[in-house]
């Protein structure tokens, strides 16, 4: 259906800059997810490409076809708004019907194509309703029915699932990914929610001060991390910071941690690569610690540790609950983990 | 307890109405001199048919009633829009200066503009007194349809234009409906402004044309009749009605 390449674009607000030379191309038919902080850029660069932000400088084409020029209702999109937005004066079948009526659709086309996205969102029967009467959920349904039912070329969503509760939330995920796939349609969505960008995205963008900082496939990023910030925003990090050196790099106190790709002296480890025990296997990076906290759940366990040579803050380690048995807070525990996990990362 | 409750609010209702109620009560009664006991007569009302200087100034506040508050509530719905939805250099400015003509005594608003429209050449008559009634309820009706403004932000004109509407299908399929309470209550607040108007209209009349109010004024000091017992009767029944109408529509105090 459509590409979205978007080209060096940049955009001021007085001194702030939300976006910086931003370059990102959205491919045909892909779920794409916006992840940052807030005030990062993402929505900015999100309503850039719905046209109600103009950039300063750079381009924005859908297949190709320039649309810097165009206004924002000749550009055929869908957008889902965090509020909704929905039209709280009109029916579920009038809102339906809005996008169809400004352009003239004739009557009893609009009729079908009501009932037909009212089923695609499982809301059939309920077209009489008014807005206010519907929960949450409903609402956000609707918001996407009334987005779909134009045939946009582009999907946008604005921290979609923002408002609901967290179980909603994840049914409407599924829920969301569904439509997405059966419409086929190419969808960017916002979101500062690390866990709803993995579970939904084909891709990822992570977002910072206005520039882009990674891009990849959920896995890509989460595992391959290429900055301090990616790492540490999407997920949890263990940091070691120390001098480079030959496949690795050395700590303060001596200690050598061996690091997957070139190291400049910066490395990550995920806390669930992290293994835990009174003593050292045959594992290729150990530390020794104390254990600060254990936050048992169950299934798992989060230790914090406090490692002297990595100062205040804690390393964590998730750990499976396959012994039965807990470090005491005040144990000694040796840290260890493989130097595969270990990820060379830009500052 | 309830018995407390009930007495108070019947002491407001009569504090409220009581002077109200007894005029309308006189404007029938047979004697000019407020004599019990009451006499029903419409002999008043039929006094009244005959005066045409009172006939003649309660028309013409009704007009300039009208034509001033459509013409106050297009240009301040208009305004309203226009501070909402927009970022200018000065509009703190614009909207704190809003507040200043609501305050200002009337008595001064209205030497200043019987000053300004003499020097100007705008003269005394209707033509002023309109002039001065849209400039009197602007202010409000920026206010009370700004306020309803506020109640929702832009993503809904948004949501409509991400759908294809053309900024004027946006405005008037989504931005008219949902303001329509407000304009309604700020239409109904021009109108009342206008149509109460003393002072101004007194001050901008040209001799032998002028409102109700001043009319009114007129009367009194050259000697009370009965007859504008009755006119008064005849414009707090349709201003009564007026606001039982406007209520069906609109809950004063929010929507739903």
């Amino acid at each position: 259906m459509t590409t979205i390449s978007v080209t060096s674009v940049s955009k001021s607000y007085g001194a702030f800059r939300a976006l910086d030379d931003v370059s990102i191309e959205f491919r045909d038919g892909e779920f794409f997810g916006l992840l940052g902080p807030s005030g990062s850029g993402k929505t900015t660069l999100l309503r850039a490409i719905a046209g109600f932000v103009t950039p300063d400088r750079g381009r924005i084409a859908f297949d190709g076809e320039e649309v810097d020029r165009t206004p924002v209702h000749k550009r055929r999109i869908g957008m889902v708004f965090q509020s909704y937005a929905l039209f709280p004066h009109l029916s579920v079948a009038r809102n339906l019907a809005f996008g169809l009526e400004v352009r003239g659709d004739p009557k009893v086309e609009t009729g079908r194509r009501i009932e037909e996205y009212l089923a695609l969102v499982r809301l059939s029967g309920l077209g009489g309703r008014k807005p206010r009467e519907l929960s949450g959920g409903q609402q956000q349904r609707v918001a996407l029915a009334r987005a779909l039912i134009t045939g946009p070329r582009v999907l946008l969503l604005d921290e979609p699932l923002g408002a609901l509760d967290r179980k909603l939330r994840q049914e409407m995920q599924v829920e969301l990914r569904d439509i997405q796939r059966r419409t086929g349609i190419t969808t960017i969505f916002v979101t500062h929610d690390q866990e709803e960008a993995l579970t939904l995205s084909d891709r990822i963008a992570i977002i910072n001060e206005g520039r882009i900082v990674q891009v990849g496939s959920p896995q890509e990023v989460y595992e391959r991390p290429v900055s301090v910030f990616a790492a540490q925003f999407l997920g949890d990090a263990n940091l070691f910071s120390g001098k480079a050196i030959t496949g690795g790099l050395v700590l303060a106190d001596g200690t050598m941690i061996r690091v997957s790709g070139q190291c400049a002296g910066l490395a990550v480890v995920r806390p669930e690569k992290v293994r835990i025990g009174r003593s050292a296997g045959a594992e290729l990076n150990t530390l020794k610690g104390v254990v600060m906290q254990s936050v048992y759940s169950g299934a798992s366990v989060v230790y914090r540790v406090a490692v002297p040579v990595l100062g205040e803050t804690p390393s964590l380690a998730f750990v499976q609950n396959s012994s039965g048995e807990l470090h005491a807070p005040g144990s000694e525990v040796t840290l260890a983990w493989d130097a595969a996990h270990t990820m060379a990362v830009a500052p | 307890m309830r018995f407390l409750g009930l007495t108070y609010l019947g002491a407001i209702l009569a504090f409220l109405y009581l002077p109200i109620a007894i005029m309308m009560l006189m404007a029938f009664n047979q004697s000019p001199l407020y004599e019990l006991p009451f006499t029903f007569d419409l002999v008043w009302f039929k006094a009244l048919a005959g005066n045409e200087r009172l006939l003649t100034a309660g028309w013409n506040s009704v007009w300039i009633a009208l034509v001033s508050s459509a013409i106050a509530t297009s240009i301040g719905t208009l305004a309203a829009l226009g501070l909402a939805r927009n970022e200018f250099t000065g509009k703190r400015f614009l909207q704190l200066m809003l507040f200043p003509p609501i305050t200002i005594p009337w008595l001064i608003i209205g030497t200043a503009m019987l000053i300004f429209f003499f020097w100007t050449g705008v003269g005394r008559g209707l033509h002023a007194i309109l002039l001065g009634h849209v400039a009197l309820s602007l202010p409000y009706v920026i206010v009370v349809v700004g306020a309803r403004l506020a109640t929702h932000g832009p993503e809904l004109e948004e949501a409509a234009t991400s759908l294809g509407a053309r900024p004027a299908q946006a405005f008037f399929r989504v931005t008219v409906p949902l303001l329509a309470p407000g304009i309604v209550a700020a239409g109904m607040f021009a109108f009342a402004v206008s149509f109460d108007q003393f002072i101004i209209s007194y001050f901008l009349a040209a001799p032998g044309t002028s409102t109700l109010p001043v009319e009114i004024f007129t009367a009194i000091r050259k000697g009370f009749t009965p007859e504008i017992n009755a006119i008064s009767s005849i414009v707090i029944i349709i201003s009564m009605s007026l606001v039982l109408v406007v209520s069906r529509f609109y809950r004063f105090g929010g929507e739903r």
